[in-house]
């Protein structure tokens, strides 16, 4: 984030000179400079008063959601190519449409706090200091990929930003999610862990397992449903019997949020830390869409209308939301906006030209980290001192 | 680091050369279970009693001249006598006293005092948070307890019977054996899963599982058995201080063995198998309660004229094969005696991996000798022909030495 900030304030500073500058106050003093705006909807509570409507943001603050949200975007269309190129293969989960959760609670958070998803896990990485090299790298299964190649799509971690991943079995993070919760409260630091989760796995058993013991113990954990409303194919309804997730920690309190509104999400994650460290754990629920299938492997319309997926961009987009705001507070203008998103191609572009030219692991590192390095045991299997199989 | 394990391994070398054995040319004359006595304050967390280790260095070849000597389990007279179940809570405690990051999650393990009494006392001394109850959720404490892990605390996930940890087997499975790969070794996960298993007395099929077989082929973790207090407590200490996830399976009808271990503090290797009896006609294997049957067969067997090499493998993954490996090439008959089912089994692996490595050195094939593939009944009279009994012990011998 602070790096975004840098760049921002000098593309601005760029475009100052020529135009009357006096009109625009955009200088470095801007930045102390507060704004209120109030969210698209206020938010609706279970057993809890929710936060105010109004979200105290700063110039700084708006441009940095911007730059971060289109770079999430860009990527994700970036990664849509490549998969259809066929250099990343597998399963390719794309987050388009719900950057505004992975922005908003950054904003709200210090890489102290824990944040453990499921697979749609890209712009959640990037969010949490992964580099665009390092996800690209991963996705083609280089060997500078944040996994090195092993984990792929779905196995992105990043343990010095605090992000814990990346896991492929829906609903089996977020009894992690409680472990990690577990630490902060065993170590008594005053952080807090989000366990993201979507809409399908909110009706996994192990998510009220998971409930259960974090409210017993008030551990830090705030869970975080991404209600995305299709649970792969299936739409929420014709899963859950009460699709509102928020209400289904029955005594754990919780908290709807307009998904599609980074300062919204802002606001509910700030609000949901405080209550965490003070009462245990709290679920908020954050009313996202996406625009891609569940995965490339989905087409996205069999079992929604096309029409509904306009629908949702053209009301309800992330950026474009962002982008008024800025527009209307003149923060930027359309130019300054468009030569941003032009740039951030530019950055995509070239961290893929560079993650193609990155090596495949080698054949070595099929057997690496398999066993902790130096504890013990070297090998894996019953024959333990001979590697058998001999590799091309 | 490698200079701080050089020293260790001088140290504990001079004290009582229990090192690893080493394929390297230096061979140190001491038996594999000797007494290393490693002081708490020298220790860095990895190092058990092999101070040396052949970092990343894949031997090729299974085989070595080494001189082994029958010290058995409980080798120093001065000591203190304890039950199994004791000796695993002395190592857990030691543990927890030496390492804040050790904690204990399960079943009943605080207040109540563990169901087997393995925690008993602990609750009170370490406080709930440090040996915490959980609700009946396996699933998820056993996910809890890695994503603790994950984070740097070394918990001991305690499973009220084996059998009940299949509902944590997608995440003993997924997470706990494969982060540290998926991450790129991002992430350790340093978790201890140990309960009792196998078959009691008369406890009904639920109740009576094995679940070695399932969990072996699982990359990533590594699987021990104990059987007596004296190796009972080493593995513990050994699996707690392991960077990798462990899982300790115990025997439901061992807790209450009674033995002589030694005062001092002592970790054992969790690689290395234990020599029970040395001998010359044939090689026993065998973990976990099947040993005793073994040695109850051992009597008639020396009556009637046979020398059998008793060895107790431990480590079920990875195996020992170059303690099995030297006791072929002497005996060159192989017998596998073991409590998993016949399908798919620890012994079906050992089978496979021992006629890979040694076939030159078989003169018959090996006789495996497992449980039924059948659920265990409830009627004991059934339950008894489920498991191996010595009598049939006995018989495979006498057919493997004709």
């Amino acid at each position: 984030m602070a790096l975004s900030t840098h760049r921002t304030t000098t593309t601005l500073l760029r475009y100052l000179t020529p135009t009357i500058s006096s009109l625009r106050h955009v200088s470095t003093d801007c930045s102390s400079s507060t704004i209120t705006v109030e969210t698209s909807v206020p938010f609706t509570g279970h057993n809890i008063d929710p936060p105010s409507r109004s979200v105290d943001t700063t110039p700084q603050e708006l441009m940095s959601f911007f730059r971060d949200m289109a770079l999430m975007r860009r990527k994700e269309i970036a990664a849509d190519s490549l998969y259809k190129a066929k250099l990343i293969r597998g399963f390719c989960h794309l987050y388009d449409g719900q950057e505004a959760v992975a922005v908003g609670m950054e904003a709200a958070i210090n890489r102290k706090d824990c944040i453990i998803t499921a697979y749609r896990d890209h712009c959640i990485f990037l969010g949490r200091g992964g580099t665009l090299l390092e996800s690209f790298a991963e996705l083609m299964g280089r060997k500078d990929g944040c996994s090195k190649g092993k984990g792929g799509s779905m196995h992105f971690y990043k343990k010095e930003g605090g992000f814990y991943g990346g896991h492929g079995i829906v609903g089996a993070q977020i009894p992690l999610g409680c472990g990690l919760a577990f630490a902060q409260k065993y170590k008594n630091d005053e952080n807090v862990t989000f366990t993201l989760y979507g809409d399908g796995a909110a009706n996994q058993g192990q998510l009220f397992e998971a409930l259960n013991m974090s409210a017993l113990w008030d551990l830090p954990a705030i869970l975080v449903c991404e209600n995305n409303h299709y649970g792969m194919g299936t739409a929420e309804w014709r899963a859950a019997k009460n699709p509102a997730y928020y209400k289904r920690g029955d005594y754990v309190p919780g908290l709807k949020v307009d998904g599609m509104d980074a300062l919204a999400v802002k606001q509910a994650c700030r609000f949901a830390k405080e209550h965490a460290l003070k009462n245990g754990p709290i679920i908020l629920e954050m009313d996202t869409y996406r625009y891609h299938g569940h995965s490339m492997s989905d087409p996205g319309s069999t079992y929604r209308t096309r029409d509904e997926i306009s629908g949702v961009r053209q009301e309800r987009d992330p950026i474009e939301r962002v982008r008024k705001l800025l527009l209307s507070h003149d923060i930027a203008s359309e130019k300054e906006l468009k030569d941003i998103e032009k740039e951030l191609r530019k950055e995509v572009d070239e961290a893929i030209a560079k993650a193609k030219e990155c090596p495949l692991p080698e054949p070595s590192e099929l057997f690496t980290n398999i066993y902790v390095k130096g504890s013990g045991a070297e090998s894996f299997g019953a024959d333990r001192k001979e590697v058998r199989a001999v590799l091309p | 680091m490698a200079a701080v394990l050089q020293t260790i391994g001088a140290a504990s070398a001079a004290l009582s050369g229990g090192s690893f054995p080493d394929h390297s040319s230096k061979l140190s004359v001491s038996s594999i279970h000797s007494l290393p006595v490693i002081r708490s304050d020298a220790r860095p967390n990895l190092s058990s009693i092999h101070g040396s280790f052949r970092a990343g260095k894949l031997i090729s070849k299974a085989v070595a001249t080494k001189v082994e000597n029958s010290a058995t389990s409980a080798a120093s007279k001065p000591g203190h006598e304890l039950l199994l179940f004791e000796a695993l809570r002395e190592g857990l405690e030691e543990e927890m006293e030496r390492d804040p990051r050790v904690c204990v999650m399960g079943e009943d393990v605080g207040h109540y005092g563990g169901s087997y009494k393995v925690t008993k006392d602990l609750a009170p001394k370490f406080g709930d948070l440090r040996v915490l109850d959980t609700p009946i959720a396996e699933n998820s404490f056993t996910g809890m307890g890695i994503g603790a892990a994950m984070t740097g605390l070394r918990p001991v996930i305690e499973g009220m019977n084996m059998g009940f940890l299949l509902l944590a087997f997608n995440q003993i499975s997924d997470n706990c054996g494969m982060l540290h790969y998926t991450s790129g070794g991002q992430f350790t996960i340093p978790a201890v899963i140990r309960g009792p298993g196998g078959v009691g007395r008369q406890l009904g099929a639920e109740h009576s599982q094995r679940l070695e077989s399932y969990f072996q082929s699982i990359p990533g973790i590594q699987m021990v058995a104990c059987s007596t207090p004296y190796n009972a407590k080493g593995l513990m200490k050994a699996a707690i201080r392991s960077e990798n996830p462990v899982v300790l399976f115990e025997h439901v009808l061992l807790y209450n063995l009674k033995e002589r271990i030694p005062d001092e503090e002592y970790v054992l290797s969790l690689e290395e198998a234990e020599m029970v009896r040395p001998g010359e006609h044939v090689t026993i294997l065998t973990y976990s309660r099947m040993r005793y049957h073994v040695m109850q067969a051992v009597k008639t067997l020396v009556n009637k004229g046979y020398d059998p090499e008793v060895i107790d493998i431990r480590s079920l993954k990875p195996f020992d094969l170059y303690t099995i490996g030297n006791s072929v090439k002497k005996t060159h008959r192989v017998l596998i005696v073991e409590e998993c089912m016949r399908t798919g089994g620890i012994g079906a692996s050992l089978t496979a991996a021992i006629n890979e490595n040694f076939h030159d050195y078989l003169d018959a094939p090996i006789i495996c000798l497992s449980s039924q593939d059948v659920p265990t009944p409830y009627a004991g009279t059934l339950e008894e022909w489920t498991v191996v009994q010595p009598p049939q012990i006995v018989t495979a011998v006498e057919q493997l030495c004709q």
